[in-house]
């Protein structure tokens, strides 16, 4: 079962990934900081099986595994195969090999210099500079949701040139997900969201590493997949991802910037209780519980103008920029409130609670 | 008693008769809610719960304060003071 024929050839892999194969990653996150297979979506193996299903409703279409030296993706696939995807196959050698062939890579980091023309116009601002532009590089971002909030974060972090995004989500891409998440085009409809995400932001710039993980991040798996980032950009669509990702944050001292949208109204503040000299509020100390679910309309049903998440979410970049360049002053402490239809922001005050079940112990 | 002018946001506008802005005359935040809420009770069970106290995924600012950090319900409100009703909302 687990002999010659459940390989592939790297350079196979390649043109199969090029005509729309789906290639899994199985390494842990700890090891994703290398760079990886162009095109990969990370699945961590001990995940496999729970996902397979959603990664791969077709189980006879193939599917590629990849790890390091190969080994774990021949386990994988055969896992894959007793599981009734007769199609999966593991790369063989690895990324080791694939390495070794000169195939395509997300991170081409290998000359570590940093494209000074494609950022000259922020290069020239005095608050970035060069030493900023270096930090950006270095800056590790994880984006909850590549969808109305975080496409157009993503996009802009990536043009800006942060060097390692890592974007979580489950989903496929839905006809009417198109009206407002910009990352994502006509033609990639049914496929993954991180999938459509790593490509569309790899197109942009080649010199950003972008990391695709399609899982439901929860209150099991949160501070795995956040660890070992600089910052977090929740542009999730539910408040059990939201409670989950404050409480990883706050439990690992990464600022957590938060954007929420309702119809035409959005809300932006940065979640920082760990900021050294000047502790913030979390998501607990503004709201203290979610709201349930009867209480807690869905966008689908009520709806949402596309602009709405792509101000809030590109506001979202902008204090994930200024939190990696140690600059400006970060929305902390302060909720921005834009509402469309009247064409205002507003600011409220937010004030750490001294009795926060997450953050006042901390 | 002052009157002061009510911000409805969109997620609760549905149980304010679709206003997007309510007026009235008070002297605390809770008479506030009292008076919008004789108007539209639908309105303030989103935003009270069964006990009286304020829902924790609902926040009430006069000015640009949360009444969490003022005196709560209790908080006495100015005329020509606006009063923000902010729901938490999840749409990513």
């Amino acid at each position: 079962m687990a002999g010659s024929a459940a390989e592939v050839d790297p350079v196979e892999a390649v043109a199969l990934v090029r005509q729309g194969t789906l290639l899994i990653d199985v390494r842990d996150p700890q090891e994703l900081a290398t760079g990886g297979a162009q095109g990969a979506v990370h699945v961590a193996r001990c995940d496999l099986a729970a996902r397979i299903a959603s990664l791969a409703p077709d189980c006879r279409a193939p599917v590629l595994l990849i790890c390091e030296s190969g080994r774990r993706s021949l386990a994988a696939a055969a896992e894959l195969d007793a599981l009734g995807y007769p199609g999966a196959r593991s790369v063989a050698g690895g990324l080791a090999r694939w390495r070794r062939e000169g195939l395509p890579v997300s991170a081409p980091r290998a000359s570590g210099g940093i494209d000074w023309e494609r950022y000259s116009r922020q290069v020239a601002l005095p608050e970035v500079g060069e030493a900023g532009q270096r930090r950006l590089r270095d800056g590790r971002v994880l984006l909850v949701g590549a969808g109305g909030l975080g496409s157009p974060a993503a996009l802009y972090l990536a043009a800006a040139g942060v060097g390692h995004l890592t974007l979580v989500d489950e989903d496929r891409v839905e006809r009417s997900n198109l009206q407002r998440q910009v990352l994502h085009r006509d033609a990639a409809t049914g496929t993954l969201k991180v999938q459509s995400a790593v490509s569309t932001l790899q197109a942009l710039n080649p010199g950003v590493e972008v990391t695709g993980v399609a899982v439901r991040i929860d209150a099991t798996n949160a501070e795995r997949l956040i660890a070992g980032h600089d910052v977090v950009i929740d542009g999730s669509d539910n408040f059990a991802a939201r409670y989950a990702v404050n409480d990883a944050c706050v439990a690992l001292g990464i600022p957590n910037v938060h954007g929420s949208v309702f119809r035409f109204e959005g809300q932006v503040t940065v979640f920082w209780p760990s900021r050294p000299g000047d502790p913030g509020p979390c998501y607990r100390c503004l709201y203290p519980a979610p709201p349930p679910p009867e209480l807690a309309p869905s966008c689908a049903e009520a709806g949402v103008l596309g602009v709405v998440p792509g101000v809030i979410g590109m506001l979202q970049a902008g204090e994930a920029l200024k939190v990696l360049l140690g600059t400006g002053e970060v929305l902390v402490g302060r909720l921005l409130h834009y509402d469309a239809l009247r064409g205002r922001f507003e600011e409220f005050d937010v004030a750490r609670d001294p009795r926060c079940v997450r953050c006042a112990t901390r | 008693m002052a009157e002061v002018v009510v911000r409805i946001p969109a997620a609760l506008r549905t149980f304010a008769g679709d206003a997007a802005e309510l007026r009235a005359t008070a002297g605390t935040v809770s008479d506030v809610l009292g008076e919008l809420g004789g108007r539209h009770p639908q309105l303030l069970q989103r935003l009270l719960a069964p006990d009286g106290e304020l829902r924790p995924f609902v926040n009430i600012y006069v000015g640009r304060t949360s009444v969490r950090a003022l005196s709560g319900l209790a908080t006495r409100v100015a005329a020509g003071e606006v009063v923000t009703i902010l729901p938490a909302v999840a749409g990513g």
